[in-house]
């Protein structure tokens, strides 16, 4: 029996017949982060799908192993942040969240207490659409449901500096806890992270 | 998970009714169909009482469509579609949810209106209830299969027109079975209520047994 963590073996994407990543394999311990660099189009998004189950592997595994909770099926033990915030523009951010925390299982924050956390807890009443690009961008699921694993695709997108520490702090505070977190990064967040640099084969 | 669901719809409830469109836009186009039939066919009132089950039926169907297009669409774009297939809910589940939200908004509004739109087709009460019976039946098949079109086509920007095209063939027998029981109660009516109105029956059941995991199917492919 390995350690615990999430355990990446053989793993190969496809998309539309054509092979992009091939042969990936890493483990990554329990209250460590892995940041996923590379050029655009090198497959960091696909990566992070396929580790979330979204996108099927062609080959390989991903397992997460962590002692607690393992019936749990793997997409309800990870968080997914993609393009997308996951959120809908036309409802309140604390409609949202509660959504979300409801859907995700729960355990973690309470809506008002997330969007304090993130800095907005004056716009649980309003629209998403009305919140600025990084506004939206926080207004995540991450917070209000409890899981151990953060699937963060740029998650820096559209934040300002604050809201970037934010973003660390939050990180830094989810890994002490024994979380994890996989992130595909462009500029580099200043929090101690194991890397992957996906270059053309 | 039961919980988890009923958040699912009602949070989709509460889209459809901030997007003001779900139930007004479906009952707006409806009357717009209704009002312009007796002018273009003219004042016979025979006529339009033969015609105006089926012309309710077919304003029923594009009043469906209508507004189907974004029943997937809006999720894969922000990203809401991901975070619904990790929630440990199975995807078949989210869709039935989805459908019966969607019918909730726009199939109920419609059912609601259809006495009142009859009186435009001279139907006399017996024929109101026959095609309020069957709508009420038949709708919720409108929408499941439509939900298979829109899943396939929650990728493409302007996806309406081909979920139409993918859409109405399979609605025709929804449609014919749906008229031939909604007419069952006009004069001149030549086959009896209840064998259409129970095909209609098992044509919703058919579609709720099979759409959830054709439309399930699909989306996992969009995921891809």
């Amino acid at each position: 029996m390995q350690d615990g963590g999430l355990h990446v073996r053989g793993l190969a994407v496809a998309r539309n017949g054509q092979p992009i990543l091939t042969d990936l394999g890493f483990t990554l311990a329990p209250g460590r982060a892995l940041a996923v660099t590379g050029p655009n189009g090198i497959g960091k998004s696909s990566l992070l799908r396929a580790l979330a189950g979204l996108l099927p592997p062609a080959a390989g595994e991903v397992a997460l192993r962590l002692g607690r909770d393992d019936d749990r099926a793997l997409g309800e033990r990870l968080h997914y942040l993609g393009h997308g915030n996951g959120a809908k523009a036309v409802l309140t951010a604390g409609t949202n969240l509660r959504f979300l925390r409801r859907w995700g299982g729960g355990g973690g924050l309470s809506p008002a207490e997330a969007l304090e956390a993130v800095g907005l807890g004056a716009c649980i009443d309003i629209p998403l659409g009305f919140l600025s690009a990084g506004q939206r961008r926080r207004v995540a699921g991450l917070l209000v449901a409890d899981r151990p694993l953060w699937l963060l695709d740029e998650p820096a997108t559209a934040l300002d500096r604050d809201a970037e520490a934010m973003l660390t702090d939050l990180l830094t505070r989810h890994l002490s806890s024994g979380g994890l977190a996989v992130l595909a990064l462009h500029a580099p967040l200043a929090l101690p992270m194991a890397q992957l640099r996906l270059s053309p084969a | 998970m039961r919980g988890a669901l009923w958040a699912l719809f009602r949070r989709e409830v509460a889209v459809a009714r901030r997007l003001g469109g779900g139930g007004l836009t479906g009952v707006s186009f409806m009357l717009a169909l209704v009002i312009v039939v007796p002018f273009a066919v003219g004042p016979d009132l025979n006529l339009l009482r033969r015609i105006g089950p089926a012309m309710l039926w077919i304003a029923a169907l594009l009043a469906t469509l209508l507004g189907l297009d974004r029943l997937f669409q809006a999720d894969l774009e922000d990203g809401s579609l991901d975070a619904l297939r990790l929630g440990g809910v199975p995807l078949e589940l989210v869709v039935v949810v989805k459908c019966a939200a969607h019918w909730c908004t726009t199939g109920l509004p419609l059912l609601l209106v259809t006495p009142v739109f009859g009186l435009l087709f001279a139907l006399d009460g017996a024929a109101l209830a026959g095609v309020a019976a069957s709508l009420a039946v038949g709708t919720p098949a409108l929408t499941l299969v439509g939900a298979i079109g829109a899943a396939l086509t929650a990728g493409f920007r302007r996806g309406g027109l081909l979920l139409a095209v993918l859409t109405v063939p399979l609605a025709i027998p929804v449609l014919i079975f749906g008229v031939a029981a909604a007419g069952a109660a006009s004069p001149g009516a030549i086959v009896p209520f209840l064998m259409p109105f129970l095909v209609l029956c098992g044509l919703s059941l058919l579609a709720l047994a099979g759409a959830p995991f054709a439309a399930a199917a699909a989306l996992r492919l969009m995921g891809e």
